[in-house]
C-alpha cells in the first residue's frame, strides 16, 4: 500500500507492503541505510530514530504507522554534506564509537535526551542509551561525547534543534 | 611533540574513520545495492541430532518469487568441506547438514528469493522428514565410553587430547611445602556483535572471478573460500573496504560465503545472506569457548607457587574448525605473569551437540587468566595471605625481562610491581578498603576484586604446528604499501577488513611518523584482496604491531628513496643529508624541497641515481618479531610481545537480592608505546564491559534436551550502559624492544582480566559464608542461594 514518510524535513510518498517496519521503509525505500538493523526484537537500539521527536526503535513500528509523522534519521543530523553536527562532532572528538553499527542509533538518543535535558547527569546521560547495546565501547567515550555535547550546546546560542526553534 | 620525540604516535588525536559513522555513511554490507541480488533465508534443523530422511522444497518453489531450493546433498556434490585446524579429516563441515544434523538450529536448507522476506516466508514450506538421533551436550559425558559420537566416522568425541610437560613438574610438586586443587568452568558465551554476519557473493562468467563483499575478520579468508569452491585463489576477489560492524574474533563467514558463491554461480545472480539474529545466535558463528578448568598447584608456605597442572577440557561443539586452537594459543602465557617454574597442561576439544564453537577476543587466554587468577586467589585463601601481596611475591620482576617461561614463550618486557603500586596509589587502595568495609559494617556483601593477567600480542599462530604437526606454520605477515604521487600526496594501502579498530588511523599515524607529515593529509585505501597484498586480518591482537610495522618501514623505504634523489641533485651522499618535515637538507645549507623529489621521481628519470625505479612507492612485508623456529617437543614461543593489566575492583551487593554492583573499577594498563590513546582507551573499556557480561550476564545456556534456551537479545543479556561503570584507566608505558615504536597489542584488553577480577570481588563478598562459586557467569541466584543455603547451615554473619 501507499504511504507517505516525511523523512528528515522531505516527503517520499513509498509503496509498502502492510507488514513492512519503518526501519525496512528507511532503508530499502529511501535508500537511507544509516539505520541499522541489530537484534529486530526492540531490544539493542540500533535502529533507533525519532518519530515526532520521541526516540523510538523502527524495527517495532510498521511504515504505514507513521504516515504524516515527522521522522529524523541520522542523514538529518548533518546540517550540510561533509560538515557535522555538534552531537556528532562530540562524538568523535571523544571517539565515542569504534565499529559505528550501533552509532546513529546513539547519537539519536543523544540528540532525544539534550532537546529535553540541555544540563544531563551522568545518570541522565546513561539512563538515556541504555536501551542502545554498544558492544565495542563499554559506553565511557559515549557518555563522555553526550556530556561534551551538552556543554557545548548550553554555551553557543543556537537553538538546540530546528524542531526546538520551531 | 612526545618524550620519545615524535610528533603523531601517542598524541590525542581524532580517529577519522569515526566521522563516516556518526554521520551514518558507513559502507557496511547489508547497505550495499546490487542489481537482481537474489536473498538467503535458512531452513533450521529442530533437534539437537536427526538423520535427514528427505527435504522437499517444492511446495516453496511454487510460490511467488522463489528461485532456488538446495540442501546439503546438493551442496556438498558441488563444494569440498570447510578446512579444520587439526587433523582430524573425518569431521566433515558444510555450509548446510549433509545426511544428519548436529545441533539445534543447524542450517539444513537455504531458499532464495527475490527479497529476504519471502525467501523467510518460503523457508516455512520446506518439509524436512527426520529420525531423531542420540545426542550429547555435557562436555563430561561426551567423553564417557559409550557415548554417542557426534561423528561417527570420527570414532568418538575426542578432537584433541594432548599433554604437555613443561618440567620438572614431579620434582616441582615433591618438593613444595603445600598443595590444593580447584574446578572452575568458564560458560559459553561469545562477542555478540550488534551488526550479524553477512555477505553478498556475484560471479562473473565473463572474467572467471567471484567477486564477495563480507562483514570478515577472517585471516587467508579468500584462501579458504577458493578452496572449498574449487576455484583458483586468484579467482576470488574480496572486497576490502567493507565496515564491519563488530566482531571481537567471531566473524569468520565461511560457511556462509561458500553458501552464497555456490549459489552465485548457481544462479547466475549476486546472491546476499543477512543472518537474522535468530540464524545468528544459533548457527552463526556465534559461540565462544566453554571450558572446564581442573587444577592442581604446588606452593610453599611463603607464597611462592612452584608449579602447576591443569587440565582443560573444551566443549568444541559440533564440530572441528578452528575452535580447539583456541587451546593453544593460552600456552604463550600458560604462567600467567608468575615465575611459576614448571607446568603440566592438558588440553582436551570434545565435540557436542552445541553450536560450533569460533574464536572470540583472546582465542582462548581469558577463560585461562581467569582460571589462573582464581587459582592465585584460593592459594592466598588457604594461607591467609594478602591477594596482592602474593600476587607481587610471584611477579616476574622488571629486570628478570627478557623472560622465557616453561612452555617456551620469551616475555618481551615489563614492569609489572610498578603498575600495581601506581594503580594502589592512583585508587587510594585504603581507603577502598575502608570503603569496603564501611558497607560490610551497613549490612551489605562488599568486596574487592583483584586480577593481573597478560595480552600475548602479534603472533605467528604457532599453536597450529604445535597442535597439528602436519601444519608448519611460523609466520604470519602483514603487507602495506605506500605511494607518493604525481602531486606529492601520499596514500597508504593496507589489506584487510576493520571491524572498529582503526586501521586508517593506525596507518596514517605512523607513516605521518616516518615522513615528518601531518596524518591528515594521507589518505588510506583498502584495495580488494586481488590487489593486495598478503595479510592476515586484524586477529590476535596483532595489527599495531603488524600492520603498524609494515606501513612503517614502507614509509622508511620511500623516504630512503627520497635521500637518494636528493643526495643525486646535490651531488652529496644520501649519509651526509638531513631529513626535516619532507625537505631534505644538504650538508652546505642547500636544501630540496619535496615537489622537487617528487618532480624528478615522476618525470625525470634522467636526474635519478643509476639503478632507481622511477615514481615513489614503496611495500613492504612484515615478519612477526621474535625467534620464528618452529615449535619442538612440545616447547616454543608463542607470541613476541606481551601486554600486562591490573584490575582492582569493589562491588557490592545485597545478601538477599544479590543484584550486583560495580562501585570502583581502576585498571592499570601496560602496552608499551600507546599509538593513538583514544583508540587503546576504547579497546579497554570495551573489554571490560564484555568481560562483565561473560562474569555475570551471558550465556549460551542448553536445556537438557540439547535446545539452546538463550535465542535473542531479550534472553542472552549483554551488559548496557546501567551494568558497565565509569572505569579509571592508569597508564603505563614499558616499551617492547622488538617492535618499530615499542608498541604491543590492546585489541583484548580488559577482557582479559575482568571476568577474573569480578569473580574475585564476588568471592571477597561473600567470604564469612565460605562459599565459592565456580562457574561463569555468576548469576544472581546462584549467589543469594548459596548465601541462604550457608546460613541455612549456620554459617555467616547472622
Amino acid at each position: 500500500m501507499r504511504t507517505s514518510l516525511r523523512v528528515n524535513g522531505r516527503t517520499r510518498e513509498v509503496e509498502v507492503e502492510p507488514r513492512m517496519t519503518l526501519l525496512d521503509a528507511l532503508r530499502d525505500k529511501c535508500g537511507l541505510k544509516g539505520t541499522h538493523a541489530g537484534c529486530e526484537h526492540g531490544v539493542c537500539g540500533a535502529c533507533t530514530v525519532l518519530v515526532d521527536g520521541e526516540a523510538v526503535r523502527s524495527c517495532l513500528m510498521f511504515a504505514v504507522q507513521c504516515d504524516d509523522m515527522e521522522i529524523t534519521t541520522v542523514e538529518g543530523m548533518a546540517p550540510e554534506e561533509g560538515e557535522l553536527g555538534m552531537i556528532q562532532d562530540s562524538f568523535c572528538e571523544t571517539h565515542g564509537l569504534q565499529c559505528g553499527y550501533c552509532t546513529p542509533g546513539m547519537v539519536i538518543a543523544a540528540r532525544a535526551l539534550l532537546e529535553k535535558n540541555d544540563e544531563p547527569t551522568d545518570h541522565d546521560i546513561r539512563e538515556a542509551i541504555s536501551g542502545n547495546i554498544c558492544r565495542c565501547t563499554g559506553y565511557g567515550q559515549i557518555v563522555e561525547a553526550i556530556r561534551l555535547a551538552a556543554k557545548r550546546l548550553r554555551e553557543s546560542n543556537v537553538a538546540r534543534s530546528p524542531e526546538a526553534a520551531r | 611533540m612526545s618524550e620519545a620525540g615524535r610528533r603523531f604516535i601517542s598524541a590525542n588525536r581524532r580517529v577519522r574513520e569515526d566521522r563516516r559513522f556518526v554521520a551514518g555513511h558507513g559502507r557496511f554490507v547489508a547497505d550495499l545495492e546490487m542489481p537482481e541480488m537474489a536473498h538467503v533465508a535458512l531452513v533450521a534443523a529442530q533437534a539437537p541430532a536427526a538423520r535427514i530422511v528427505s527435504i522437499d522444497g517444492s511446495e516453496a518453489l511454487a510460490m511467488p518469487g522463489v528461485i532456488a531450493v538446495i540442501d546439503g546433498a546438493e551442496l556438498a556434490g558441488a563444494v569440498n568441506p570447510m578446512m579444520n585446524g587439526l587433523d582430524t579429516p573425518n569431521v566433515k563441515r558444510f555450509p548446510l547438514a549433509v545426511g544428519q544434523n548436529r545441533y539445534a538450529g543447524e542450517w539444513i536448507a537455504a531458499v532464495v528469493a527475490e527479497s529476504r522476506a519471502l525467501a523467510e516466508d518460503a523457508a516455512e514450506k520446506v518439509r524436512v522428514e527426520t529420525e531423531p538421533l542420540g545426542y550429547v551436550v555435557d562436555v563430561e559425558e561426551a567423553l564417557e565410553p559409550g557415548a554417542t559420537p557426534v561423528h561417527p566416522e570420527h570414532g568418538s568425541n575426542l578432537l584433541l587430547d594432548r599433554t604437555f610437560d613443561w618440567g620438572p613438574v614431579e620434582e616441582d610438586f615433591a618438593a613444595a611445602e603445600d598443595r590444593l586443587s580447584l574446578r572452575v568452568t568458564w560458560g559459553r558465551n561469545s562477542t555478540v556483535p550488534i551488526e550479524t554476519f553477512g555477505v553478498i557473493a556475484k560471479w562473473h562468467a565473463w572474467e572467471g572471478v567471484l567477486d564477495v563483499w563480507a562483514s570478515i575478520q577472517m585471516p587467508k579468508y579468500a584462501d579458504q573460500i577458493a578452496r572449498a569452491l574449487k576455484i583458483p585463489g586468484n579467482a576470488v576477489r574480496v572486497h576490502y573496504d567493507v565496515d564491519v560492524g563488530g566482531s571481537y574474533g567471531v566473524k569468520r563467514g565461511i560457511k556462509q560465503t561458500v553458501l552464497c558463491g555456490y549459489l552465485a554461480r548457481k544462479l547466475g545472480r549476486p546472491v546476499r545472506l543477512i543472518e537474522d539474529r535468530l540464524e545468528n545466535m544459533r548457527a552463526g558463528d556465534a559461540h565462544g569457548p566453554e571450558r572446564i578448568f581442573d587444577i592442581e598447584v604446588a606452593f610453599d608456605r611463603d607464597g611462592t607457587v612452584r608449579s602447576m597442572k591443569m587440565r582443560a577440557l573444551d566443549n568444541a561443539g559440533a564440530y572441528a574448525g578452528r575452535a580447539p586452537f583456541q587451546l593453544g594459543k593460552p600456552i604463550g602465557a600458560i604462567v600467567g605473569p608468575y615465575r611459576i617454574g614448571s607446568v603440566q597442561y592438558r588440553a582436551m576439544s570434545v565435540t557436542t551437540n552445541k553450536t560450533v564453537q569460533e574464536a572470540v577476543r583472546g582465542f582462548g587466554q581469558s577463560p585461562t587468566n581467569y582460571a589462573i587468577e582464581t587459582m592465585m586467589d584460593r592459594v592466598a585463601e588457604h594461607l591467609g595471605m594478602d591477594r596482592i601481596e602474593i600476587r607481587r611475591r610471584n611477579f616476574i620482576r622488571k629486570e628478570e625481562f627478557p623472560y622465557e617461561i616453561p612452555s617456551g614463550s620469551k616475555y618481551d618486557s615489563g614492569d609489572y610491581h610498578t603498575v600495581v603500586d601506581k594503580v594502589l596509589a592512583s585508587a587510594d587502595y585504603e581507603a577502598l578498603v575502608a570503603e569496603r568495609d564501611r558497607l560490610r559494617a551497613e549490612g551489605l556483601c562488599a568486596g574487592i576484586g583483584i586480577a593481573s593477567c597478560l595480552e600475548p600480542s602479534g603472533g605467528r599462530s604457532s599453536f597450529e604446528p604445535l597442535l597439528n604437526e602436519k601444519n608448519k606454520t611460523s609466520t604470519w605477515m602483514e603487507g602495506s604499501r605506500v605511494n607518493i604521487d604525481g602531486l606529492g600526496d601520499v596514500t597508504v594501502a593496507i589489506h584487510t577488513t576493520s571491524s572498529g579498530q582503526g586501521h586508517e588511523t593506525l596507518a596514517a599515524t605512523v607513516v605521518g611518523e616516518v615522513l615528518e607529515i601531518d596524518p591528515d593529509r594521507i589518505r588510506v585505501v583498502r584495495p580488494d584482496s586481488l590487489g593486495s597484498l598478503p595479510g592476515n586480518s586484524p586477529v590476535g591482537s596483532r595489527m599495531a604491531i603488524m600492520l603498524g610495522g609494515a606501513a612503517a618501514n614502507a614509509a622508511k623505504d620511500v623516504k630512503r628513496q627520497m635521500l637518494a634523489i636528493a643526495g643525486q641533485m646535490l651531488g652529496v651522499s644520501a649519509e651526509q643529508l638531513r631529513y626535516e618535515s619532507g625537505t631534505i637538507h644538504g650538508p652546505a645549507g642547500q636544501s630540496v624541497s619535496w615537489d622537487e623529489v617528487v618532480d624528478v621521481a615522476h618525470r625525470r628519470f634522467d636526474d635519478l641515481p643509476p639503478g632507481t625505479q622511477p615514481g615513489l612507492t614503496a611495500s613492504f612485508m612484515q615478519q612477526v618479531p621474535g625467534d620464528a623456529r618452529l615449535p619442538e617437543n612440545g616447547k616454543g614461543e608463542m607470541y613476541p610481545c606481551y601486554s600486562f593489566e591490573f584490575h582492582l575492583i569493589l562491588m557490592v551487593f545485597d545478601p538477599v537480592l544479590a543484584r550486583p554492583e560495580i562501585r570502583r573499577y581502576v585498571i592499570g594498563h601496560d602496552c608499551g608505546t600507546v599509538i593513538n590513546p583514544h583508540i587503546v582507551k576504547g579497546m579497554t573499556l570495551g573489554g571490560i564491559a564484555h568481560g562483565i557480561g561473560a562474569a555475570l550476564l551471558e550465556e549460551f545456556a542448553y536445556d537438557a534436551e540439547g535446545q539452546l534456551m538463550t535465542q535473542s537479545f531479550l534472553d542472552y543479556l549483554m551488559p548496557s550502559a546501567h551494568e558497565v561503570p565509569e572505569v579509571e584507566i592508569v597508564h603505563h608505558c614499558t616499551p617492547s624492544p622488538l617492535t618499530e615504536f615499542g608498541q604491543k597489542g590492546s585489541g583484548e584488553s580488559g577482557y582479559l582480566g575482568a571476568p577474573a577480577a569480578i569473580s574475585g570481588a564476588i568471592h571477597d563478598a561473600v567470604r564469612p559464608w565460605g562459599v565459592h562459586l565456580d562457574k561463569l557467569p555468576i548469576r544472581m541466584s546462584t549467589v543469594s542461594d548459596a548465601i541462604a543455603a550457608a546460613e541455612e547451615q549456620g554459617k555467616g554473619y547472622r
